[in-house]
């Protein structure tokens, strides 16, 4: 079996026992990797009923079939366990070396459960693996803890996955950090880890990665690495992804002061263009990659100065313009205490945006802020806010460390109500009532409130669909987009890569020179809906129903108001039809449930399913 | 004597990407693995990228150092390490100012960037997608150095 590494690493962090078992070529023809693997171990490994942060949690680390080749972008790794955020399959995908680095030391994946009595790291070089003490990283910020672990190992080369101590606190909003600025963003796994009290994990592969037809895939490369410096990814190089804000903000769909507009006064001031010009020192790439995207911003002056931070629009724009902050000194600084002290970007900035609003409203006082004039606009309040939630320090920090919904649970007067989450997880940045796509796209998203998963968003801004309403047929964009994003997802290659294969036999085209499988594009479309199936298994396998599957309520009964947008609302009664047709384009009942029919016929466990 | 070319990198242009190490090793070794590339990158964390190969210096250190001979100059300026007489001490490693030798622990043996003398351009010149690695002499990059300082001094005064 070419381009896998044939074994992975089963961690018990209880007896401290590390053993190798056989990757089968039968998991590998089904689910591919990555993606298609996490939700696989989740599926059959985790019990119903578990708690995201007992020992019996499964975490996972996968890589995909291509790590560790030539294939542009294809360093890249997963990782996923049950989210203490929303209850459901929490997973998230990270760019750097982590993926390429273990398939070189001879790793498909890492699957761990139980909890270590002490802290600890795990440790791979080539075959051998070791759990180490950790007790002298904990508290450390991630980026001390690469740092340490390659002085303690001497070995620069060494890449690390690590959690800060918002890990550590068990923080439901916690990310995993690895290559300084390449994070597991969404869903927790960083809390994750820090119940388990494994700090980090350390890896040096030295090995060589096989594939079926390297001359082949070699010539194949040459050719993605031309189009990877086209104008497919012109965006993603230039600008990096900060280019959106004002594309977002001319359609109205930037999403500022909590979401209640799509518009930004001070759009200019934060745009991908002014920070080219002021705040970017180097543009730099992953392991793999032709595009380079990473914008490294230096803060240059004032009391941030020297402040070092990479810059995406996810992270600038709910940090920056949904807290109505236009400083991009004041977003940077967030962003470093967000990667270094171990948070989710986005979670951080849509959490500290409700709590502007709270404040503003009057729901929360100066006594929950710990004497903070937390109002919108405020970058030096919201910069203290989040070094507060990532700390869980004073009053305001242990309102805000588990994100929105929880905050507003605590708080009650429906602060509920502009709390901006789905399954408990912050909406990305997307505006939700001009967006009506995309919003039902995130909404039914298996992770929650997900941009990633199906590129919805993508009818409503090209303009073929009418972005301010739905209708019945709607679910089949998001259908095709999560079929075909779930291999991207398995191979693991980067999205931003996605423009430059011309067709889909492009992508069989890469699976045959990697991995040998032979695969027509419907079959591959095919996988592509088992793993999406079995991830929303997964989810059913914990409750999960049509209840679940909806935007935050601001969407259904506020209109929107500002420069381009005028009294932009959904209609609950279009939703609810837009949703039945996504069930049905995807062969599940009117609560979301997969049939057994459509089970048998993709060869997943029918036994949660319903009869059709 | 013709100019000795190398392989210089930008590194304003350099994004740490480690595409040359990737395809080097493919064209070197015929299988996909970074740690036999005889070109390797370098990140300083977190704004410096480079890459570095043998600089073809006009007193090799790694030569000097070497207590068995096994090392020799060739004509082009690159240097040649014979598998029979080196036995993997590493002396010349620890010579070489510029890290570009590394040691092949299965073969016990240095290896060190040929500049694939077989072709016209060495391959990660060919495949480095930032154009950030150059194969030419000291004396251009002096030329471009001098018409980039020159450049500048014309725009200034319009």
């Amino acid at each position: 079996m070419k381009g896998y590494a044939g074994k992975y690493l089963r961690v018990n962090l209880t007896s401290g026992e590390t053993r190798a078992e056989r990757l089968s070529e039968e998991l590998a023809r089904k689910f591919l990797g990555g993606y298609g693997f996490v939700a696989k171990t989740l599926y059959d490994e985790v019990p119903a009923g578990t708690d995201p942060l007992s020992p019996e949690n499964v975490l996972c680390l996968w890589s995909g079939p291509v790590a560790g080749t030539p294939v542009p972008v294809s360093s890249k790794y997963i990782m996923g366990a049950r989210s203490p955020a929303t209850g459901f399959i929490g997973f998230g995908i990270a760019s750097g070396g982590i993926g390429s680095e273990l398939k070189a030391a001879g790793w498909d994946g890492i699957v761990v459960t139980g909890k270590a009595p002490t802290p600890k790291y795990l440790y791979i070089q080539n075959d051998k693996a070791e759990l180490r003490d950790a007790s002298g990283l904990w508290g450390r910020t991630t980026w001390e803890t690469e740092e340490l672990i390659r002085e303690e190992l001497t070995d620069d080369e060494v890449r690390v996955s690590s959690i800060g101590p918002a890990g550590e606190l068990l923080s439901v909003l916690a990310n995993v950090t690895n290559d300084r600025n390449r994070q597991v963003g969404r869903s927790g796994i960083g809390c994750v880890m820090g119940s388990k009290n494994l700090k980090a994990i350390a890896i040096r592969g030295t090995g060589d990665v096989e594939v079926a037809n390297l001359d082949e895939l070699v010539e194949f490369c040459r050719d993605l690495y031309k189009r990877c410096r086209g104008p497919a990814t012109e965006k993603y190089r230039v600008f990096g992804t900060p280019a959106n804000v004002l594309v977002h903000n001319r359609l109205g769909v930037l999403p500022s002061y909590n979401f209640q507009k799509g518009t930004f006064e001070n759009a200019e001031a934060v745009s991908g263009e002014r920070m080219l010009e002021t705040m970017v020192k180097k543009v730099t790439a992953c392991p793999s990659c032709p595009i380079a995207c990473d914008h490294i911003n230096v803060v240059k002056e004032g009391p941030w100065a020297g402040t070092v931070a990479s810059m995406d629009y996810e992270s600038l724009e709910l940090l920056g313009p949904n807290c109505g902050v236009a400083d991009l000194n004041a977003i940077t600084k967030a962003v470093e205490l967000c990667d270094t002290l171990g948070i989710d970007t986005i979670s951080a900035g849509a959490t500290v945006s409700w709590a502007m609003e709270a404040y503003e409203k009057g729901l929360i006082t100066k006594e929950d802020t710990d004497g903070i004039d937390l109002r919108f606009g405020d970058g030096e309040a919201m910069v203290e806010a989040v070094r507060r939630m990532c700390l869980r320090e004073g009053n305001l920090g242990q309102l805000l460390a588990d994100g929105a919904a929880r905050a507003a649970d605590k708080v009650g007067k429906d602060s509920d109500k502009f709390a901006m989450v789905n399954k408990k997880l912050e909406w990305g940045a997307y505006a939700l009532r001009p967006l009506q796509t995309a919003t039902l796209g995130f909404a039914t998203s298996v992770r929650g409130a997900c941009y990633l998963r199906s590129g919805s968003y993508q009818p409503d801004i090209k303009g073929t669909v009418d972005r301010f309403h739905l209708d019945r047929s709607r679910g089949k964009y998001v259908y095709d987009g999560e079929n075909l994003y779930a291999i991207i997802d398995s191979l693991i290659i980067c999205k931003f890569t996605r423009g430059i294969y011309k067709t889909n036999e492009e992508f069989t085209k890469l699976i045959k020179l990697v991995t040998g499988f032979d695969m027509s594009v419907d079959e591959m479309i095919k996988m592509g809906e088992r793993i999406h199936n079995q991830a929303k298994l997964f989810n059913v396998k914990f409750g999960a129903g049509r209840k679940d599957d909806y935007p935050p309520p601001r969407a259904f009964e506020e209109k929107m108001y500002d420069d381009v947008n005028d009294g932009a609302i959904i209609d609950r009664a279009e939703y609810d039809e837009a949703l039945s047709g996504y069930y049905e384009e995807r062969g599940w009942d009117e609560d979301g449930i997969p049939t057994k029919k459509l089970l048998k016929e993709l060869e997943l466990d029918d036994s949660l399913g319903v009869k059709a | 004597m013709e100019a000795k070319k190398i392989i210089v990198c930008d590194t304003d242009k350099c994004t740490g990407c480690e595409i040359c190490e990737y395809i080097c090793s493919i064209y070197k070794e015929k299988t996909v693995n970074w740690s036999k590339s005889r070109i390797r990158h370098v990140r300083i964390e977190p704004t410096f990228d480079i890459a570095i190969a043998c600089r073809k210096c006009e007193e090799p250190l790694c030569i000097k150092a070497c207590p068995r001979e096994a090392i020799v100059e060739l004509a082009d300026g690159s240097v040649e390490i014979s598998k029979d007489k080196c036995n993997g001490c590493g002396w010349c490693i620890e010579a070489c100012n510029f890290g570009a030798l590394k040691l092949d622990w299965e073969r016990k043996c240095v290896f060190a960037c040929d500049f694939c003398a077989d072709l016209d351009c060495p391959k990660c010149v060919e495949f480095c997608p930032y154009e950030a690695l150059e194969f030419t002499t000291l004396d251009q990059v002096g030329h471009e150095a001098g018409k980039k300082a020159f450049m500048r001094i014309i725009e200034e005064l319009g």
